[in-house]
């Protein structure tokens, strides 16, 4: 007998663990909110066994693009330190098996979506996950530095889907939703990117700060936070949310453009400890919940 | 295989038996709740 020098898989059953691992768990749990607050925002009203299932299957689609997103990735997976220990480059499992389960997830979560809620938000959802899984993972992550913009596409769909369960179409208010997800995932991202020294380049993912370099990055990272300010007051300027949410979301983005200029200004010095890019991530974290939470609590008190 | 991995082949195939089930299980009460919801519209 030979021995071959790529890593089997184990010839043992995979740990349903690892399949759970498998739909990042803690993504999910960023897509459950953001799609709950879509679907709550929207007016009017849906039973609660209608919405647990339009969430469930948001997270089931959000959970099926990302064991396909892995199944893709598994050989770049293995060369970074921070996903190494993922099921697939860790050899716990058959690649063809996590392509089998992301399809499985994919296809169930958008036929439940629509025999039991509505066939847009069915299209929505198919429309998402072919848009992580091959329009994000498969085509422009490896090939463009602005990966990060067009993966915030991905990342922007679940308050739309969520309202798009309650109301059965596509308004204004939805898409700004989308909106503000989507120019908010850069400076998150990169502000992140500028103080945790990933080893993308070793793996061939182009990513900002190693293409562009780290001015540029900055500057970005600003220009971004400057429009984010401007597309989250308009919900409120067209009269799709209230006062509640017009002053939160103008202090939430006013401390965000804040926090961002520091780190758009500056260049870093040898042994930076890089607090104003670490606040400014820490922020934008606490930034998307309570933009969304202002929003939900808003449509509360109005109705 | 030595019987360790039998051991551990039974284990992990008899977890992930059970999750399935359960799983299933979920989905044949989420259905008829839906159902039930649906007929109501």
């Amino acid at each position: 007998m030979t021995m071959t020098a790529v890593p089997t898989a184990t010839p043992l059953p995979t740990e349903w663990r690892d399949f759970f691992a498998l739909t990042k768990p803690r993504v999910m749990s960023l897509v459950v909110f953001t799609g709950l607050a879509g679907l709550l925002a929207a007016p009017g009203s849906i039973h609660p066994v209608l919405g647990f299932t339009a969430i469930l299957c948001i997270a089931m689609g959000a959970g099926g693009a990302a064991a396909l997103n892995q199944w893709w990735e598994s050989e770049i997976d293995g060369k970074m330190k921070r996903t190494a220990k993922r099921p697939l480059p860790a050899g716990r499992m058959r690649r063809d098996d996590a392509r089998d389960f992301g399809v499985l997830l994919s296809a169930t979560s958008v036929f439940v979506m629509l025999v039991a809620i509505h066939w847009l938000a069915a299209v929505v959802l198919a429309l998402s996950i072919f848009y992580y899984a091959v329009i994000y993972t498969i085509w422009l992550k490896p090939r463009t530095p602005q990966n990060i913009v067009i993966g915030g596409g991905a990342g922007a769909f679940p308050p739309l889907i969520g309202w798009i369960a309650v109301t059965g179409d596509i308004t204004l208010m939805p898409v700004l939703l989308f909106a503000i997800i989507f120019i908010w995932t850069p400076p998150h991202f990169w502000a992140l990117a500028l103080f945790v020294k990933t080893d993308y380049a070793d793996a061939g993912i182009p990513m900002m700060p190693v293409v562009r370099g780290e001015k540029s990055t900055r500057r970005q990272v600003l220009a971004y936070s400057v429009v984010l300010f401007g597309v989250s007051l308009l919900p409120w300027l067209i009269e799709g949310a209230g006062l509640i949410y017009g002053i939160s979301a103008l202090v939430l983005s006013g401390l965000f453009v804040a926090l961002s200029v520091p780190v758009g200004l500056r260049t870093t010095r040898p042994e930076d400890s890089m607090k104003p890019e670490k606040r400014l991530f820490a922020w934008s974290v606490i930034y998307l919940f309570a933009l969304f939470t202002a929003l939900v609590a808003d449509r509360m008190v109005l109705s | 295989m030595t019987p360790e991995e039998q051991k551990e082949f039974i284990r992990r195939r008899k977890a992930r038996n059970k999750v399935i089930g359960l799983v299933l299980l979920g989905f044949v009460i989420l259905f008829y709740a839906i159902t039930i919801v649906r007929m109501g519209d």
